[in-house]
């Protein structure tokens, strides 16, 4: 069965909850999407043959949706390989060939569930952002809550970055927004502090969840990083098991720095999972294959939109569909 | 450090070609792919990398290469031409109404940094050009951007004016320029709210601001790591609002920093400032032509000139010089020069502007540990007045007390005492060297 039906077929025969999931990527990847597989058409309509013009044009395509250089030039060996070994000289057989390398990366070997979040059925469970400046840490935590919140769950949210100014006060705003406690200390305070007595409030209160929030820091300066692994370790001291996710929130605008991000946050904090904020824009976020492929870090979440109910749980099945939809609906007659 | 990771690719492909009597064309075809692959590493725009691949096969091939004595050098010196001119010329100047306040505009996409640029760009208003900035929290939508600016003013100890979240940032913006007007504000700096260039409604609102106050600049902040997408953020933002200039944020970080060329090559709008730091002071001029000898690993002594300048008092230099030459340096001139170096700011900062120091092994990626340094000073500061100029009175129950009181151990202070012997035997070799064969005997390995 070709990939387009497989994938038509999982969206047209299940039910209307995944309807809407999809159509919710359609919209926010709408931009991403047109832009992206209509380059794809575009290539294969201007090349009647494939040749070398036809994969230098294709590389620079997926190098525009910053899926990286080092794995752009991998897919593109494959391909060549692929192509030769089915003797393929149409561009149009190409085209799904492309895809299906694509998925491959995106899947890889392991199970499709990989996208869950991992929380501890009874009992506390502990979460804890981290990532670079200006990704959407706060705002991610926010739209989290709320939805654990709506999911029945008992919320508790730690203020964990005491460094840049507001953002005590911002975690706050969502947490009235939401309705959610928020533990905080003084600005300037140890964020380890704050965390460790998150961690006291959430156990008092009986929580389910309790979100740590931490300061943005650039992964090259060390002290910071060292910083993040003593807030991991007083968690795991308090908890053994804990933290039972740490997420790593990329901003899908970054290049190729999503890389030195993804490799120097997982040294520091083991990460579990990324959330991949601000996709409703023009970018690609195509550096999340490349993480996926080279560390097998999962997407977990993606940011859609500025609305609460804009941060979906990924599904990589969506995402592809949104991703190649116009080929698919060219595809089916 | 920024820019490194294109550095290094370029310098092998550099080396290989630097020596060459004679470059032939296929040499000049492996170093632009290589130059190509670099570049697309570094988040450069993929348009863009083929224009400047072009540029450079087309004049590496040229006369002015091929006629050169040393066409390998020429060859690079096309390379850092282009790129410097890529980046284009240096323009950190800021506008000044003819009549105050002179109006600035931050805008950008969410989380580039502009309230946080805001703050730096006010201080450095004040510090270098005595200026007198207002800040204004048009930012009405995130949750407590208003309150982040109001901690940013208080800490410079600036005005900021704001309506709360409730207000209308039209309004916002002008009752705020009224207001400067009143209190004789020269500088008035909007922040407004980050947004996605593809938002219509978000977009109109900065169009209507612009309209409303006629900002004298407008500066479009961007984040230094942005992948492909920063060429249609620069120019969609362009488009709508004609920037003036564009400052780049977390340059700090370990970004190779593309997004910059690849702004500058399709809005043509200057890059006029860095953000290096998370702190207030820490936004700088942004020098192209040194970013591109950076870039190209060739340092950058014009800035370390600079940053000693401002650091190191003069006198005590000479006099350190003097002290060195006769080989009477104690631990007291030893911590002094510490702290003149520690002023400077991070010692990978200062390693990385030396040419060439990149390439050194040992120094390539080395965290300096800034706590080591206090240990050291820790150590100094342990010893007596005696000890510290005559370091051979030490014996086992001072290095002992040393220890103690600095709360490292013996070892340490063995460690830090025999280097201390090293370096003053060394200074002393210098020192005995006759005058006229100085540069000779002194020079650095890399250099």
């Amino acid at each position: 069965m070709s990939f387009f039906k497989k994938l038509k077929e999982k969206f047209s025969g299940d039910e209307t909850k995944q309807e809407t999931q999809s159509d919710k990527y359609k919209e926010g990847l709408s931009k991403t999407r047109s832009s992206f597989s209509g380059k794809i058409n575009d290539l294969v309509a201007r090349y009647r043959k494939v040749d070398e013009d036809f994969f230098e044009d294709l590389e620079e395509i997926l190098i525009s949706a910053d899926v990286g250089v080092a794995t752009v030039m991998d897919l593109i060996d494959e391909l060549k390989m692929e192509v030769k070994r089915r003797n393929i000289k149409d561009s149009k057989e190409v085209k799904e060939v492309i895809s299906e390398k694509l998925v491959d990366i995106y899947y890889g070997e392991e199970a499709e569930d990989v996208e869950q979040l991992n929380l501890n059925q009874n009992g506390l469970s502990v979460i804890l952002f981290v990532g670079v400046n200006g990704v959407g840490k706060t705002t991610t935590i926010g739209k989290m809550a709320h939805q654990l919140k709506e999911e029945g769950k008992k919320v508790v949210m730690a203020a964990g970055d005491t460094f840049r100014a507001g953002a005590i006060e911002q975690l706050d705003v969502w947490g009235e927004r939401v309705g959610v406690e928020v533990i905080k200390h003084n600005a300037g305070s140890d964020p380890a502090a704050v965390i460790f007595d998150g961690i006291q409030a959430a156990r008092s209160r009986g929580a389910d969840v309790l979100l740590c929030d931490t300061a943005g820091r650039l992964q090259n300066k060390v002290n910071l990083m060292n910083e993040l692994s003593k807030v991991k370790k007083v968690i795991s001291r308090e908890i053994p098991e804990a933290p039972h996710e740490v997420l790593l929130v990329l901003d899908a605008t970054t290049g190729q720095n999503a890389m030195s991000q993804a490799k120097t946050f997982s040294e520091a904090t083991d990460v579990s999972g990324i959330v991949l904020t601000k996709l409703d824009g023009t970018a690609k976020g195509g550096i999340v294959l490349a993480i996926r492929n080279e560390m097998s870090i999962p997407v977990k979440y993606v940011g859609l939109g500025e609305k609460v109910t804009d941060l979906q749980a990924f599904d990589a099945h969506a995402f592809v569909y949104g991703l190649f939809a116009d080929m698919m609906e060219e595809d089916t007659p | 450090m920024a820019f490194e990771g294109l550095a290094d690719r370029l310098q092998g492909t550099i080396q290989r070609i630097k020596g060459k009597g004679k470059v032939t064309e296929q040499d000049v075809k492996e170093m632009t792919r290589e130059v190509r692959l670099a570049l697309l590493e570094a988040d450069v725009n993929f348009k863009v990398v083929k224009d400047f691949v072009k540029r450079i096969r087309e004049r590496a091939i040229g006369q002015e290469v091929m006629e050169s004595l040393t066409p390998g050098q020429q060859v690079i010196k096309v390379v850092r031409d282009e790129l410097t001119e890529l980046m284009g010329g240096e323009q950190s100047k800021i506008a000044v109404a003819d009549r105050p306040p002179t109006v600035i505009m931050m805008v950008g996409l969410q989380g580039a940094g502009k309230t946080t640029t805001t703050g730096k760009l006010a201080n450095l208003l004040r510090k270098k050009y005595n200026r007198n900035p207002m800040l204004v929290a048009a930012d009405v939508y995130r949750p407590a951007a208003i309150n982040q600016l109001e901690t940013l003013g208080k800490q410079l100890n600036m005005p900021v004016f704001s309506l709360g979240t409730e207000a209308n940032p039209v309004d916002i913006a002008n009752q705020a320029i009224e207001k400067a007007k009143e209190d004789h504000q020269d500088y008035v700096i909007i922040d407004t709210a980050g947004r996605l260039h593809v938002d219509n409604d978000l977009m109109d609102e900065l169009q209507q601001i612009k309209a409303n106050v006629q900002p004298d600049e407008i500066f479009l902040v961007v984040d230094a790591m942005t992948g492909q997408d920063a060429v249609n953020v620069a120019e969609s933002f362009n488009e709508q609002l004609e920037v003036s200039g564009v400052v780049l944020t977390k340059l700090d970080g370990d970004t190779r920093g593309g997004a910059a060329l690849s702004i500058k090559a399709v809005t043509d709008k200057p890059i006029k400032f860095a953000g290096m730091g998370e702190k207030l002071d820490e936004l700088e001029a942004f020098h192209p032509e040194r970013m591109a000898s950076r870039i190209l690993g060739m340092g950058d002594v014009l800035s370390l000139i600079e940053k000693a300048q401002d650091t190191v008092d003069e006198n005590k230099a000479k006099e350190l010089e003097e002290k060195m030459r006769s080989a009477t340096f104690t631990f007291d001139d030893f911590l002094e020069q510490m702290g003149q170096v520690r002023n400077m700011g991070p010692l990978e900062d200062i390693i990385g502007m030396l040419p060439g120091a990149n390439k050194m092994k040992g120094l390539k990626n080395v965290q300096f540990d800034e706590k080591q340094l206090s240990h050291v000073e820790a150590i100094i500061q342990s010893m007596t007045k005696q000890e510290r100029q005559d370091p051979s009175i030490m014996n086992a129950s001072r290095k002992k007390r040393i220890a103690k009181g600095s709360g490292r151990n013996v070892s340490e202070v063995n460690r830090l005492l025999k280097q201390f012997e090293e370096m003053k035997k060394m200074m002393k070799q210098m020192s005995n060297m006759p005058k006229g064969k100085k540069g000779k005997g002194m020079k650095f390995p890399f250099m």
